[in-house]
């Protein structure tokens, strides 16, 4: 979400999967859309048919290379080295779409003076505290605007604005783009040695695909042709996942290609409701509505602090106090008042990394006493597996909710650690509870899927026997805390005596009303709870209450649940569902328009100026103020959305620019940078004293320990992925025979090359080995699978699908084992894209002594000379 | 009642095989094993009782920068493979009990209430499609969703697919459509591609054609398939005249003796 | 006897003409075929499976399911699946669902089933022990008023009325700050 939410304002796709059909050209890297997300490949492929080139990057040759016209195999790990010479390409060769860039974004603010680029101080920028391992991040502010030195900003899944100290909207331009330090001139210095060469030795992409890639994709950018970037966890499940789409922002940008019919950026989510689990976060560091939560050692000690922190002078977030206050009256209703604060001090402060890795270590050292899973499969889905379930076996008490029994739930039964005694079932104190859960047919609610669209599925038949939603569960739980809480009402319980919990109920086994849940995601006012049809409405003197300030309209009466609609119309098919915010598909898609407001060019035309009534139209809801001229000009002492220009499309942004620079918000700095893997066979040519992201943090520990770089143990390049066959972890799709027998086996894809050498034939068991752990498959021989040749070497890529465990129809070993846990500096996702690996053949099938740590014996230690290397 | 037809243009197909899943969830239909192959993705194998469409793998290699969707260059290929409901189906025609019928949308059907288990339609189908279940012991292959065709209905198999690689329509609409996709994606310089449509065969057309590129015969697309029943036809009709004229000689005798 | 020596094929074609491959050939069941959802109760639903969000439909009848489809109407799908999708039905009937509350007691090698209502009860009771134990109100001299003690992880399949309900009661009353999904993007 940092990435797309720092460069363009939100943290969501720009765009709408039927909208690719209107592409140009559609690059497709850091997923597989045809494999996982194939109907949404439909509108690839009618681009396609309408003459479209589609172009994959991808180490392997999958089943979306098989549909595209170009494609293109590189090095796991090397992605910004391509993107980031993708950037010079177009700078270099003027192909930027000149007068998007100048009006659009942030490309012609000056710089300040005291700002070092990673390519003066050889891989960080100025403001790295080596000692701290993080940034201050003054100097990388627009020159002229105010600062609060010192003032310490946490990234994060919201953007954190950092309050007073980010003034973006106070900035100097040269529309020339001359001066040297003006964003444009320091980008290009940036990338300055991100050659074709450079891609050529890094990425392993001889310079005549390169430039027929990057020909491909600029040639369909202007303003005639608008080309589209969709990427998913290829990119995300790396070190430096945010900055690959960062990269892919700047570059966007730089063509024009963001709020325009066929371009954009999508973010391909890989379950129904990712997207909406982060709009309406169950995480740590984001309240709904990416409001941040209040930290410890922040300023949010109280509200007055908290809200200085977070609202803009300018843009849409100075109206961060509505949306806070008006959040604080859904939890605490009546109890939340001016003079306590709307509750604010009920709200616990985030004292420490609270993500899923970093409490699952303070899981394995015992600190924490009890955990509920709901929907999700750890013990098979989760980075270095292994650890995880054995730190399952410290609990005091386990909660799985989940359609099967699965790994996570019979961990203490069945797991590789009780085969290899690692735990002893009579030893594990820990009580587990396994609640059977409703399917979607059998429960009301809703899904926000890729696009940021609301669809609401309806109750078709009840659960079976005690299965029931997670709705009912929260429900009745709460009830019986709060009755707790009731009893005893000391200063802790405050908060949840307070909380607001009187969801009407129906039917025998009481289920509480998903509706009723989400007008209270919409909101109302709280005097006589009418409900509100748009976020504009939203008060900050608690007159109004909204659970998700972005998802208000959704529900605006009574008998409107936008969610369920089901009549679409129109190209985007308005009508049916609900996109957040107030039904734009499209988002800032006033850029679509010219900074005077009419179409770029008929054929590309989306939103436009309707000068005769004085209001923007078209074919989208206009994601910019309704009436609000092209030539408006604010006045010196305008506020919020006044502040910004007719010309101004990312609204969200205090500058109104989209952000090829982004001055604050990121814990890994302005600009992309390549960073190696943290695991990597090869140096880092460009940065050799800071070879992987300064920020990513390794949570390196002798259960978690990692390969050298480069490393003799380990000297193939390992990446995991998914098979369209499968879901996940599995728990959707291994208990299913017309799923299970389609990829009924773990295997490992290498090349014919590699198999020659290790005189593996297709169909051997083979042993993968990483520094973690290490797992049997079945070697699937294939030239899909290149060896790839990268700084003078020959490189093997090893790849492997993700999905099996040791229950359900089909079994396999855990493949998650293998990876380390490890975080990305700005939302501590694991890097499962890019690691080291080495590959053994079985002699007699399966090795008994996989799950032992003897089973590691292949693993030589580590010899001084790969400890010097 | 129209006649219709699947058309199965394996050049847009993904190999995700919705196809396969689709018509064994709506025709109930058991798993089939769980036996990985090592055969590129393709863990299905074949047609058979428990499989009514398959989607084959053919893997060419892969070359950098080209795509598989590059006219030069042919590097994965899928195709969802079904029964073709044969204008002259074998199976039909050697199905002794009456079992197999034509609907009237020109489909053959295999009907379960009346099937015997005799598997004559199995050795007859020349496309290895009617295949019998030995624990049940009796013979299946597509419906082409016969039920759901009765109400208007297409195939499950030709619903779900998403990127609308098998297309399901009026017969004549279809062919017309195929020989339209071939010219287009032969302007578009793909010569290799090719319509399998083995109407002058002995099958006499078929209800389920298919785009491919390359030879059909790497779909297990057999170029001049051959209805066993030819043969037997040719021998029905010679053992018919034969014995007519052993009836006719009869009567000329018979009636000569009455003159005489 | 008259009604069954005319199902008799041969009789059949005899009577009605055609070549007795035909609708002459067909069965009473083949007659009355329809297709399976035919007159059942549908509802709108989504694909639970990736986040493109595939409209389905889904046909039920007397409190059972009989098939889920593609929703033709959604702008996103068109009424297409992939394979996944089009195993939903299965996802929601195969035999391997948990349907009763399972309980495993310390140190124990096997499940046993327990009442919901009793399991409910027991889990508010863990939940509050442990917090109880573990909350920290303040710290040097400022508030904390959270416990990182007890955890919850998982959301990206559920519903937003769900997640809602679970950030609101773990975070916004109960001072859990360890909740975390599968979103990272």
């Amino acid at each position: 979400m940092p990435g797309l939410g720092t460069s363009f304002g939100r943290g969501g796709a720009t765009t709408a999967q039927q909208d690719l059909a209107n592409s140009d050209a559609i690059l497709i890297m850091g997923s597989s859309m045809a494999e996982n997300h194939p109907v949404g490949f439909q509108w690839v492929m009618e681009a396609r048919n309408k003459g479209a080139k589609i172009i994959h990057v991808d180490p392997r040759f999958t089943r979306t290379s098989a549909m595209a016209d170009i494609w293109v195999p590189l090095r796991a790990g090397s992605d910004i080295v391509l993107l980031g010479a993708l950037i010079r390409f177009v700078l270099e060769n003027k192909r930027d779409f000149r007068e998007y860039v100048l009006h659009y974004t942030n490309a012609p603010v000056i710089l300040r003076d005291d700002f070092q680029d990673t390519e003066d101080l050889e891989g960080v920028f100025s403001g790295w505290n080596e000692a701290q391992k993080e940034y201050d991040f003054e100097t990388w502010s627009y020159r002229g605007a105010p600062t609060v030195p010192g003032a310490k900003v946490h990234g994060g899944h919201a953007k954190d604005r950092g309050g007073e100290r980010s003034r973006e909207c106070i900035y100097d331009r040269d529309l020339t783009l001359q001066n040297p330090r003006c964003v444009y001139q320091v980008l290009k210095r940036h990338f300055q040695r991100y050659t074709p060469e450079l891609v050529e030795q890094e990425c392993g992409i001889p310079r005549r695909i390169f430039e027929e890639l990057a020909e491909a994709f600029c040639s369909a950018s202007g303003p005639e042709k608008t080309a589209a970037i969709c990427y998913a966890v290829g990119w995300t499940q790396h070190s430096d996942g945010v900055q690959i789409i960062r990269s892919a922002a700047i570059l966007q940008l730089l063509l024009g290609n963001i709020g325009r019919p066929g371009g954009g950026i999508l973010a391909l989510r890989g379950h129904a409701s990712i997207q909406g689990s982060t709009d309406i976060p169950t995480l740590y560091d984001i309240l709904p509505g990416y409001l941040p939560m209040p930290y410890f050692d922040g300023d949010s000690g109280s509200l007055e602090g908290y809200l200085k922190r977070h609202t803009t002078a300018c843009g849409w977030w100075s109206n961060f106090e509505k949306y806070a206050v008006s959040l604080l009256k859904a939890y605490y209703g009546d109890r939340a008042t001016q003079d306590n604060d709307f509750g604010f001090d009920w709200l616990p402060r985030v004292t420490g990394d609270h993500s899923h890795l970093g409490y699952w270590l303070e899981m394995d050292k015992g600190n924490v006493e009890g955990l509920f899973v709901m929907g999700q499969n750890p013990a098979v889905g989760a980075p270095n597996s292994g650890l995880e379930r054995k730190a399952l076996a410290k609990l005091k008490w386990l909660v799985v909710r989940d359609m099967v029994e699965t790994e996570t739930a019979s961990f203490w039964l069945d797991s590789p650690e009780i085969s290899s005694g690692q735990l002893r079932t009579s030893e594990i104190d820990t009580e587990v509870f396994l609640f059977p859960a409703a399917g979607h047919a059998e429960k009301n609610g809703s899904f926000t899927n890729t696009q940021r669209l609301l669809q609401f599925h309806e109750i078709a038949v009840h659960p079976p026997g005690d299965a029931r939603s997670e709705t009912w569960f929260m429900y009745h739980l709460g009830r019986r805390l709060k009755e707790k809480a009731r009893a005893n009402p000391s200063p802790r319980n405050a908060g949840l005596n307070a909380l607001t919990w009187d969801y009407p109920v129906e039917g025998p086994v009481a289920e509480p009303d998903a509706e009723a849940v989400l007008k209270e995601i919409n909101g109302w006012t709280t005097a006589d709870r009418k409900l509100l049809s748009s976020y504009r409405d939203l008060k900050a003197d608690g007159s109004t209450a909204s659970g998700c300030w972005i998802y208000t309209g959704v529900f605006p009466a009574p008998n409107e649940n936008k969610a369920r609609r089901r009549e679409p119309k129109g190209r985007y098919g308005h009508g049916w569902g609900f996109a957040w915010p107030s039904d734009r598909h499209i988002l800032y898609n006033r850029a679509s328009a010219r900074p005077d407001g009419q179409p770029w060019s008929e054929k590309k035309k989306l939103v436009w100026w309707d000068a005769e009534k004085n209001e923007w139209t078209g074919y989208d809801v206009p994601d910019f103020t309704k009436n609000k001229p092209p030539d408006y000009h604010p006045p010196a002492d305008a506020k919020n959305d006044d502040a910004l220009a007719g010309d101004k499309p990312f609204i969200m942004h205090p500058d109104g620019f989209g952000w090829i620079w982004v001055p604050s918000g990121l814990k890994d700095g302005p600009l992309p940078t390549h960073y190696e893997p943290l695991e990597t066979p090869l140096k880092n040519r460009l940065y050799p004293r800071h070879a992987t992201d300064p920020g990513a943090n390794k949570l390196e520990n002798p259960e978690n320990p990692y390969a050298n770089s480069p490393d003799p143990r380990f000297p193939y390049v390992l990446t995991t992925y998914r098979l369209t066959e499968h879901h996940t972890a599995g728990g959707m799709s291994r208990y299913l025979s017309h799923l299970a027998e389609l990829q009924p086996e773990l295997f490992c894809e290498i090349s014919p090359e590699l198999a020659g050498e290790l005189d593996i034939h297709n169909g051997d068991f083979v042993t993968i080995v990483t520094a973690r752990s290490s797992i049997d498959a079945r070697s699937l021989v294939t030239a899909r699978v290149r060896p790839i040749q990268v700084d003078g070497r020959v490189i093997h890529q090893v790849g492997l699908p993700y999905h099996w465990g040791y229950k359900g129809l089909v079994k396999g070993d855990v493949v998650n084992d293998l990876i380390a846990i490890s975080e990305e500096p700005n939302v501590r996702i694991m890097e499962t894209k890019a690691l080291l690996c080495n590959v053994f053949r079985r002699e007699n099938g399966r090795d008994p002594q996989k799950y032992s740590r003897d089973g590691e014996r292949e693993i030589p230690e580590a010899s001084a000379e790969s400890e010097a290397a | 009642m129209s006649v219709t037809a699947f058309l199965t243009d394996s050049t847009l197909c993904i190999g995700c095989k919705a196809c396969e899943v689709a018509c064994k969830e709506w025709n109930q239909i058991p798993g089939d094993g769980f036996v990985w192959s090592g055969l590129s993705y393709d863990n299905t194998g074949g047609l058979g009782h428990a499989t009514w469409r398959h989607v084959k793998f053919v893997e060419n290699g892969a070359t950098p920068g080209v795509g598989g969707n590059s006219p030069e260059n042919f590097s994965w290929g899928f195709s969802s493979d079904v029964c073709k409901h044969c204008e002259n189906a074998g199976c039909l025609e050697a199905c002794p009990t009456g079992a197999i019928v034509r609907t009237e949308f020109g489909g053959v059907y295999i009907q379960p209430d009346v099937c015997n288990g005799c598997s004559y339609c199995v050795v007859a189908c020349p496309f290895g499609v009617v295949d019998r279940d030995e624990t049940d012991g009796r013979a299946f292959k597509c419906t082409f969703c016969y039920d759901r065709q009765k109400e208007g209905l297409a195939p499950a198999c030709a619903t779900a697919c998403p990127t609308e690689s098998i297309k399901f329509g009026k017969l004549d609409d279809l062919r017309e459509a195929a020989h339209d996709r071939v010219e287009e994606l032969t302007d578009a310089g793909f010569r290799d591609v090719q319509l399998y449509d083995p109407i002058d065969s002995s099958v006499g057309g078929i209800h389920a054609f298919f785009i491919t590129r390359g030879d059909p015969r790497t779909y297990n697309l057999p170029p001049q398939p051959q209805v066993p029943t030819v043969y037997l036809r040719k021998g029905w009709i010679s053992a018919a005249i034969s014995s007519g004229l052993m009836i006719a000689a009869a009567l000329v005798a018979f009636a000569g003796n009455r003159k005489s | 006897m008259n009604a069954l020596f005319q199902r008799w094929p041969v009789i059949r074609q005899l009577l009605h003409g055609g070549d007795g491959t035909g609708p002459e050939a067909m069965s009473d069941a083949t007659k009355s075929l329809r297709p399976r959802n035919s007159g059942a109760k549908v509802a709108r639903s989504i694909c639970p499976y990736c986040g493109v969000g595939c409209g389905q439909l889904v046909y039920h009848q007397d409190g059972k399911l009989i098939s889920i489809e593609g929703d033709p109407q959604s702008p996103i799908s068109r009424g297409h699946l992939c394979p996944k999708g089009a195993a939903s039905y299965q996802l929601l009937t195969h035999s391997q669902r948990a349907t009763k509350v399972l309980y495993r007691r310390p140190r124990a090698a096997a499940w046993e089933e327990i009442d919901l209502d009793a399991a409910m009860d027991m889990v508010a009771d863990r939940l509050w022990e442990s917090r109880e134990r573990t909350f920290v109100e303040a710290k040097d001299g400022r508030r904390v008023m959270n416990t990182t003690a007890v955890a919850h992880l998982g959301g990206a399949t559920l519903d937003n009325e769900e997640n809602y309900l679970i950030k609101k009661l773990f975070t916004a009353g109960l001072g859990m700050v360890c909740v975390s999904n599968q979103a990272r993007i």
